[in-house]
């Protein structure tokens, strides 16, 4: 060979490969574009490949997160209680809501209603940071980014599963006896998940691009909460609006769930014969399978369209 | 493969045998939009002007960050990344791992590669058990060869070496511990591209020979390494090819002694 003396440029192709412009040799050796979103099945794939990640890291941020407090863990009963306890005192017997309960069922009521909106809120606002609050780990590591807020609504789901002991003590207390409605508790929640899961992700998206929106969240969520009758009966309040306004508010997803819960721990508070009760809006089970399926894949298919663009800039 | 002169092959490879390219940078050009550079964005006035002037470019101003790199990478060459603060060395390694768009030409890699850099925070209220387990199977291990990997993981890092430190949440770690425990978290896995963004200056003596033995080994299994750094001697040390960046345009591109030399005396080509 002879002496090579002129530079050669490390850069260039060599051998067969020579002349190649960059393009032409990235295509011949398969390379991808860097960060390019993959499609929605392979997504689903990958997702599913880090079942394990989501589950370890929604366990874990539930540990971590009363480290500071010293009554740790406990708080996340103690809190919805102490809430249970401020509506009690001001809707149920300052406002007298519970005049329009059975018995002394007003409270077995308002707690679930809690609890329930509660998980769905809670959706909202960590889903909302679930992308910002994580910049650390998507600039590190390369996973789908979904992950993150599903991981949060798992984190809910346990949360929610620990409110769920203290909620059937309530409801015991409050003197309702078990039924074999109490099942349906169970499929309920499951629908209210899979449609906080499609919540979370939308508003993952939009808060990772919009932190305003953020400054906004906390007022919105207080507008459902009183819109949604968590405290009190909204339907007795609307009887004499518009029947497309009544029709808009029993689609509200909040209520359809609440209503469910609330119908599966207690079907007396909806009983005809009792000489007060509520009344159970019509095809409440196929609302609630429509909303949870519905915004799952509107919310899944949101999240994955912005993928590559998560933790960027 | 039979070429009898392989004495140089690391240095200038043979030009007879095609090399098998995993990074490819055509021409790429990144430009930074800044929200909130100029007069006040802050200020309800000037928020509620921009609403109704209804202009968004209002405040927005562009740094154009990189300016029309190209170079090509091949299959087990470490590269280095040189040039002064701001030159946009660590720009073209966020680029490189998919974290920045580009605005003009195309990057393409073999497999997604990994960013590995000091900023890169874990979870800081966990403790380091904990982040050493999430930061594996966000990686896409599995449970199995987690806990098959986790004392190497460990061990690697030294976070044990003076106590149980391992068990206290990140926090509590000092930069180097948690940079150390970092990079030990990233090397456990094989990547195709690895890209290290000064890690290595941050670890002590010990850890920096122990992670440039993990760099080699990385290298061997058949990746590619990039290495941003200030530290001239552990650019030497590890790449045998460095790029020479610039105000965001590629000075030079060549073997490590000629280019950092340079670079040292300040001689631009």
């Amino acid at each position: 060979m002879s002496t090579v003396s002129e530079p050669v440029s490390l850069s260039a192709p060599t051998g067969a490969d020579a002349g190649l412009t960059p393009k032409q040799l990235a295509d011949k050796y398969g390379l991808s574009v860097s960060g390019a979103r993959p499609g929605l099945f392979a997504y689903t794939k990958q997702l599913w490949s880090r079942r394990h990640f989501i589950w370890a890291f929604a366990t874990a941020r539930l540990v971590a997160q009363y480290t500071d407090a010293k009554l740790g863990q406990l708080w996340q009963v103690v809190t919805p209680l102490l809430n249970c306890g401020v509506f009690y005192l001001v809707f149920g017997v300052i406002l007298a809501s519970k005049q329009g309960f059975p018995g002394h069922t007003y409270i077995s009521w308002l707690c679930i209603g809690v609890f329930v909106f509660q998980f769905t809120q809670n959706a909202v606002q960590s889903g909302t940071r679930a992308i910002s609050d994580n910049l650390g780990l998507i600039r590190a590591l390369h996973f789908p980014r979904a992950s993150l807020p599903i991981a949060f609504t798992v984190i809910q789901l346990q949360q929610l599963l620990i409110s769920m002991v203290v909620l059937v003590i309530t409801v015991l207390a409050g003197g309702i006896t078990p039924g074999k409605t109490w099942l349906l508790v169970i499929p309920a929640l499951l629908l209210q998940t899979l449609f906080n899961t499609g919540v979370s992700l939308i508003f993952a998206r939009i808060g990772s691009k919009t932190s305003d929106i953020s400054q906004l969240i906390p007022f919105v969520m207080r507008a459902w909460m009183f819109l949604s009758g968590v405290m009190f009966s909204i339907q007795d309040k609307i009887q004499s609006w518009s029947p497309v306004i009544q029709k808009i508010m029993a689609l509200n997803p909040a209520s359809v769930y609440m209503d469910l819960v609330r119908h599966a721990f207690a079907p007396i508070i909806y009983n005809k014969h009792q000489p007060v009760h509520q009344t159970l809006p019509p095809h409440q089970w196929t609302y609630g399978i429509a909303w949870a399926v519905g915004i799952f894949i509107i919310g899944y298919v949101f999240f994955w369209k912005a993928e590559e663009e998560y933790g960027r800039g | 493969m039979a070429d009898t002169d392989l004495s140089k092959r690391d240095v200038v490879t043979d030009t007879k045998v095609a090399r098998e390219p995993t990074v490819v940078v055509d021409d790429v050009h990144i430009v930074y939009r800044v929200h909130g550079a100029g007069s006040g964005k802050g200020s309800a006035t000037s928020a509620v002007s921009r609403i109704l002037s209804r202009k968004r470019g209002a405040g927005v101003r562009e740094v154009h960050a990189v300016k029309g790199i190209s170079f090509t990478a091949y299959k087990g060459e470490a590269i280095g990344l040189i040039g002064s603060n701001g030159s946009g060395k660590s720009t073209m390694l966020a680029a490189i791992a998919g974290l920045l768009p580009t605005e003009k030409g195309g990057i393409y890699t073999n497999g997604q590669p990994s960013l590995l850099g000091v900023n890169a925070a874990l979870m800081n209220e966990l403790t380091g058990e904990r982040n050493v387990i999430l930061g594996c199977l966000a990686m896409g291990m599995t449970p199995a060869q987690v806990k098959a990997r986790y004392q190497e993981i460990v061990d690697f890092s030294g976070i044990n070496d003076k106590g149980d430190f391992i068990s206290l949440p990140m926090r509590t770690y000092s930069s180097g511990m948690g940079a150390r425990l970092r990079f030990s978290i990233a090397a456990a896995k094989t990547h195709d591209v690895l890209l290290i963004d000064e890690a290595l200056a941050t670890g002590d003596q010990a850890f920096q020979q122990r992670s440039k033995r993990r760099i080699d080994e990385l290298r061997g299994s058949a990746g590619t390494v990039f290495l941003v750094s200030h530290d001239n001697n552990s650019i030497r040390e590890v790449c045998e090819r460095t790029i020479w960046i610039e105000a965001g345009e590629l000075v030079m591109d060549g073997p490590t002694e000629e280019v950092v030399g340079r670079y040292e005396r300040g001689e631009r080509p």
